[in-house]
């Protein structure tokens, strides 16, 4: 008991100096938790693929009641608002340049007398391509309310989709992206919290006075990473609100074991961020080691562009980024309601990463002097 | 008059000697400077990709039929869609529910029947975890359905004909193939502008007040404008080796067009860089404090650039004041700028709008940098 309480309580003093040094600076409170907050609201609503609002124009050369009652349908659908009527097709490259409109819908003079024959009457839709998933998304819109306009009418292939979604029944990205950043946002800072925990000090030479009291390196390290993970822990706390009392996302996984998903990722991040600090000289360094690893860990994770569409060769690398399994645990425990036999297979690389980078760290502590 | 104007220059060009070889020393800031961008560039070329090519689809058939049958040759003639038969729905939901299929087709028992009778219905499940995948699924596995059906109808063999129907003819402008790959190369050139500015300027001016050396500038007769300009020169320099491989690369390795004027992309690209450079010094200068300058550089930089600068999510679907955070960054002034001039073409009113405004950004961030390093202690 006595040992063991000798082994503890020189780690918790330490722990309370660090938590102190981040703390003690009013600047430093405000940076680490308000742009958690910040984040999760501005990117909540900006980072989304689903349309809401499409401004298009109209090229209807054939003015009849046919093509009148399609055009009302579009309208009818409240995504696509309706920004200028064209008198003739010259004008259709202005609208699309200037990024008036994000598609213009050009029906010809014959589209009446076609459809009343009984032939196809082609419709052309030009879309601004200059973001083709945008351009993809609005397409789709337009297709499903043709689709809905040719069933009216008893022609089209009969055809009726029944669409069932798991787990995202109206897939809305922002369902997919907002539990994603549960992870990510608190990677980017908490990376960076670690990393500057050991170069700062290296910097003003108290590490080595660190160095030369009776704790061990073990000891340092856990005192050194125990701060970094709360804050962590922390951030991901707000984001998680955020999502699920703002923007009503919907948990239905356990809490505990999200939580338990988020403590060895978080682990993992401060193990790297620990080894970068100790390779690192000064400040300076730490600080561009991190962001040199951030953008690639953050890009390879999944959170924007699917895993599954990157080259084989990339899919592999993406073993030694912890934010790509945080991101498949926090998502599948949110979402799906995952339990521990399905997501297991996602702690075992954040865990090798951790009792990698961790250890790893204690040894540069002391070798690792310039 | 004379003298003053070329003691401005000495001390300028003895300023920039000294960061340019403070740049150069640390290695860390050439990794940044020419590593992290040309990884950014062969990620974003070769590794990122919204485009859905070859998706794993279930495909369940209740009742064999011939319209069943012709479905199912019409979704393997799909490069977007790679179906396997499934017997059992059952089955089906386990390869779902293991990420084995994207999406399952089910084709039910009365497939042939109600098809027959002119309203054939089709379940299609998909894994909404994905959702931006599972929705351009959709619309490819609605089309390609409707595709199959509709040329039964045509041949009589099946379906309602005789009334007409509407058909859409599609074309997407500037990006005809729909490549993701098109619009993410233009936004690549906005975020490396920003991460070079951002990352390599913010410590600089922290830096030299933490460590008490800007203070001894303060008895040289060196005035804060050239301290400003001497830290900035070196990584225009550096930027504009960045900007050079973005288009080496766009052109040559991934076919990326640049359909506009290559002096309009020159010219903007640097403006941005200078906006960018000029945030980190502010940052760097206001802060004082490396810690909460590398954070603050972090978060103001990367992030926005990414998420609210219109790179990947389209601005027209934002509420108002996510849209006026977008416009306060300087980044979304320049992507809407060069992704036109990238894919549409050289559109001058555009260019000067864009420039006008990133020479206000620059004007105003010289104004703000230049008082953080005034002479005063406080």
């Amino acid at each position: 008991m006595e040992a063991l309480s000798a082994l503890i309580f020189p780690i918790l003093t330490l722990i309370r100096k660090e938590l102190l040094a981040i703390f003690k600076d009013p600047a430093n409170r405000i940076v680490l938790f308000a742009p958690a907050f910040v984040q999760t609201l501005l990117f909540g609503y900006a980072a989304s693929f689903d349309l809401t609002n499409v401004p298009y124009a109209v090229l209807d050369q054939s003015h009849s009641a046919a093509s009148s009652e399609l055009l009302a349908r579009l309208d009818g659908t409240g995504v696509f608002r309706r920004e200028a009527t064209l008198a003739n097709a010259n004008q259709i490259a202005q609208v699309i340049d200037e990024q008036r409109a994000l598609m213009v819908i050009a029906i010809p003079a014959d589209f009446a007398e076609s459809l009343a024959a009984g032939r196809r009457a082609p419709v052309q839709l030009i879309l601004d391509g200059r973001n083709s998933t945008t351009a993809g998304s609005a397409s789709g819109y337009v297709a499903s309310v043709v689709a809905a306009f040719n069933a009216a009418r008893g022609g089209g292939p009969g055809l009726e989709l029944v669409r069932r979604a798991w787990f995202n029944p109206n897939l809305e990205s922002r369902w997919q992206i907002v539990p994603a950043m549960v992870a990510t946002l608190s990677m980017l800072q908490t990376l960076l919290l670690a990393a500057l925990s050991v170069a700062r000090e290296r910097e003003q030479g108290t590490f080595d006075q660190l160095l030369v009291t009776p704790l061990t390196p073990l000891q340092i390290l856990v005192g050194k990473s125990v701060p970094s993970i709360v804050v962590g822990m922390l951030q991901s706390t707000i984001v998680l609100l955020i999502s699920l009392f703002w923007f009503d996302i919907p948990m239905s996984g356990s809490v505990w074991l999200l939580y338990l998903g988020l403590l060895g990722f978080t682990g993992a991040s401060v193990g790297i961020g620990m080894s970068l600090s100790s390779v690192a000289l000064n400040m300076q360094q730490a600080m561009l080691y991190t962001f040199l690893i951030i953008m690639p860990l953050t890009l390879l994770s999944g959170l924007i562009t699917p895993v599954r569409n990157m080259p084989e060769v990339l899919q592999v690398a993406t073993y030694a980024n912890p934010l790509r399994f945080g991101v498949d645990l926090v998502r599948r425990v949110y979402l799906e309601g995952a339990g521990i036999t399905d997501i297991y297979h996602d702690f075992i690389p954040m865990f090798v990463i951790a009792a990698l980078t961790l250890p790893l760290a204690a040894w540069l502590f002391r070798h690792r002097l310039a | 008059m004379s003298a003053t104007g070329s003691g401005f220059v000495q001390r300028l060009t003895a300023l920039v000697r000294k960061e340019m070889r403070q740049m150069v020393r640390d290695r860390s800031n050439l990794l940044v400077g020419f590593l992290l961008p040309l990884a950014l560039i062969l990620l974003f070329g070769y590794g990122l990709s919204f485009d859905v090519r070859n998706a794993p689809v279930a495909v369940v058939i209740d009742t064999p039929s011939v319209a069943a049958r012709e479905v199912v040759s019409g979704l393997e003639g799909s490069r977007y869609l790679a179906p396997r038969r499934v017997t059992t729905m059952a089955e089906a939901e386990h390869l779902l529910g293991d990420g084995r299929v994207d999406a399952i087709v089910h084709l039910p028992v009365d497939f042939a029947r109600r098809y027959a009778a002119g309203r054939a219905r089709v379940q299609i499940v998909l894994n909404g975890i994905d959702s931006v995948t599972a929705s351009t699924l959709e619309a490819y596995l609605s089309g390609s359905i409707s595709k199959t059906l509709e040329h039964r109808v045509d041949r009589g063999e099946g379906g309602l004909s005789g009334a007409g129907q509407v058909e859409i003819v599609q074309r997407v402008w500037f990006n005809e193939t729909s490549n993701s790959t098109w619009y993410l190369v233009p936004g690549l050139v906005v975020l490396i502008m920003t991460l070079v500015g951002a990352f390599l300027t913010s410590l600089l001016v922290a830096r030299e007040w933490e460590r008490g050396t800007l203070e001894s500038l303060f008895v040289t007769p060196v005035r804060p404008l050239e301290i400003v300009l001497a830290k900035l020169a070196p990584y225009i320099l550096v930027g504009l080796v960045d900007l050079a491989m973005c288009l080496v690369a766009a052109r040559v390795l991934f076919d990326v067009p640049i359909r506009g004027s290559l002096l309009a992309v020159l010219v903007s690209s640097t403006m941005y860089l200078i906006v960018s450079l000029l945030l980190g010094l502010w940052i760097s200068g206001a802060t004082r404090n490396q810690f909460a300058a590398s954070q603050v550089a972090l978060l103001t930089s990367f992030m926005p650039a990414m998420m609210l600068s219109g790179f990947v999510f389209d601005l027209r679907n934002v509420p108002l004041g996510v849209e006026i955070a977008a416009q306060i960054v300087p980044a979304t002034h320049f992507m809407t700028l060069i992704k036109t001039l990238f894919l549409a073409g050289t559109d001058w009113a555009m260019v000067a709008r864009s420039c006008a405004i990133l020479g206000g950004y620059a004007l105003l961030l010289t104004f703000l940098t230049r008082r953080t390093v005034r002479k005063r202690l406080d």
